[in-house]
């Protein structure tokens, strides 16, 4: 059968985000994918190394607005990392409150945008009319419904307030009823089992290769979890289980992301109830020479920074490197053999980000580094320019 | 042109765009759409494609990948249409002003006819923008 080439992007209401897929199709099937991201590049790496790193937190949240506190916590404990230090324990507690509800506002976000591409738009309504109720949480802990700026080298900026926490606690437990009811709506739907199970398999020998991280990897059976395998935070402090099921489709993800949001709720309880006294920063003034690794889980997965310093008030050097990066391959895995109607939803299912991804490095064919950072830098300012001017901007 | 531009007002039709914003915005957009704030009571609804919009939400800080291209889209749109700036990245390219990959303010691109701050700006303030448009629209035509 001839061969189709079928583009999908860069700005299509698939996805909230501009990427561009292309999809090689025989008939109906999908015989190879090709992603080209890069859309979305800000440069954000080389912005937060012109910055303190007290700012830095700042321009790190804005890496991705799901992940907002993901990047920050893990530029933080890179940081940290570096001395190393402790951070003061109620600091420990106030970072897990919020990383949690985090992962449960991005898990339902998700789980609306699948039931979207799914044209099942009452899945939609329903998980964003919850993640409403989070986002309010969210906005008593930390005074704002995403972006919470919570975090520094060294603790959080702001605390819990005590008058807080009951109006907080009535708010979660009143979604569990509902949540509940979306949980039991959603695994038993016989549409959305026609839909997703068997549909976009990962097996668990293919998650390894491609080193899938987060739900999707956990979704194929593999039990990696930073929060229990090398736990930060306050998370070996609390009791919760890690989800793991075993089948890889999409099905099993969306299972994966559902139990996970309860596991959440458990968390933030617990935590919210046993908030120790004490500082909630360790006022650090200057970091030493040297360099840090911060990796924490985020709700996609593994989320990785690298710092380093020279003694100076602003880092030399960081890296960042988001859970997607790892995850997007495995498309070639899970997307070849299916039919084009289910491509939304398995493109869908590892519940992308690609601003998050949007780090550059240019490469040839036996991985040798090509260009490095500088180069890119001069690279980049120069056709930045070109565009000012031929746009009929003033030069700088 | 004025006939044309106060027809729209009734339902305007939404397209978004993000041009290299980091998701949140683009969120609260499609927030206006869900339960709590159910934004289509005012006729708005969001268009899969930019030949039925009447409005575009144009969020991100404009990166070079994107200018190109967002001039290109603003002439395939049908016209009159309104164009809505939201987020500080939309704006003045908030904190991304330094960013090498970030040449141009978007309103240096294309004509722009409300901007929304916030970062990202809330659902409430987002309608609050879309209908003082529609009301300024409305008034002057």
């Amino acid at each position: 059968m001839a061969k189709t080439i079928l583009p999908i992007g860069p700005y299509h209401p698939l996805q909230e985000e501009p990427e561009f897929f292309t999809l090689t199709v025989e008939g109906e099937r999908i015989t190879d994918i090709d992603v080209r991201v890069g859309y979305n590049h800000r440069g954000i790496e080389k912005l937060s190394e012109s910055k303190t790193f007290d700012q830095s937190t700042f321009v790190i949240e804005r890496i991705c607005g799901i992940c907002s506190t993901s990047h920050p916590f893990a530029f933080t404990r890179a940081v940290e990392d570096i001395f190393p230090m402790e951070v003061p324990e109620r600091a420990q507690y106030i970072r897990t409150i919020i990383a949690e509800g985090e992962r449960i506002h991005s898990h339902l976000l998700w789980l609306g945008l699948a039931g979207h591409f799914l044209g099942y738009n009452t899945v939609f309504m329903w998980a964003w009319k919850l993640r409403e109720e989070i986002l309010d949480v969210m906005e008593i802990l930390s005074g704002n419904r995403n972006n919470y700026a919570m975090f520094r080298p060294g603790g959080v900026r702001r605390d819990i307030k005590p008058e807080d926490i009951p109006a907080a606690l009535r708010r979660i437990d009143s979604i569990v009823p509902t949540l509940e009811m979306l949980k039991n709506a959603v695994i038993d739907d016989p549409v959305l089992h026609a839909r997703t199970k068997g549909v976009g398999v990962l097996s668990k020998a293919d998650s390894i290769r491609y080193s899938a991280v987060g739900p999707t990897a956990r979704a194929s059976g593999v039990a990696r979890d930073l929060r229990k395998n090398c736990p930060y935070g306050a998370y070996d402090k609390v009791e919760w289980n890690m989800i793991v099921t075993q089948n890889g489709d999409v099905f099993d993800k969306a299972v994966v992301r559902i139990l996970e949001t309860f596991e959440s709720i458990k968390i933030i309880k617990t935590c919210l109830d046993h908030l120790p006294e004490g500082e909630i920063d360790a006022n650090i003034t200057s970091v030493p020479p040297g360099e840090g690794i911060g990796h924490i889980e985020a709700p996609r997965g593994e989320t990785f920074h690298y710092v380093r310093s020279d003694g100076t008030n602003r880092p030399v050097r960081h890296k960042v490197r988001a859970p997607t990066f790892m995850n997007l391959p495995t498309f070639k895995a899970t997307i070849v053999g299916e039919t084009l109607a289910d491509a939304t939803i398995i493109l869908a299912a590892i519940d992308p980000c690609y601003c998050c991804t949007e780090r550059m490095a240019v490469r040839d064919e036996t991985g040798r580094t090509l260009l490095h950072g500088p180069d890119l830098v001069r690279l980049s300012q120069e056709k930045t320019e070109r565009i000012r001017r031929e746009m009929g901007a003033e030069p700088r | 042109m004025g006939m044309k531009l106060s027809a729209l007002l009734k339902s305007p039709w939404v397209f978004h765009l993000s041009t290299g914003s980091c998701n949140n915005c683009d969120i609260e957009v499609l927030d206006c759409l869900t339960p709590r704030f159910d934004i289509e009571r005012f006729g708005m609804l969001l268009a899969g494609s930019i030949k039925h919009a009447d409005v575009l939400l144009i969020t991100g800080s404009c990166n070079r990948q994107s200018a190109e291209r967002l001039k290109r889209l603003y002439d395939s749109v049908p016209k009159p249409c309104l164009v809505v700036a939201i987020g500080e990245c939309a704006m003045s390219r908030g904190m991304f002003i330094d960013s090498y990959n970030c040449p141009l303010p978007l309103d240096h691109i294309i004509p722009v006819d409300a901007y929304i701050p916030g970062c990202p700006p809330k659902p409430e303030a987002i309608i609050a923008g879309a209908v003082q448009l529609i009301e300024k629209v409305g008034a002057a035509t």
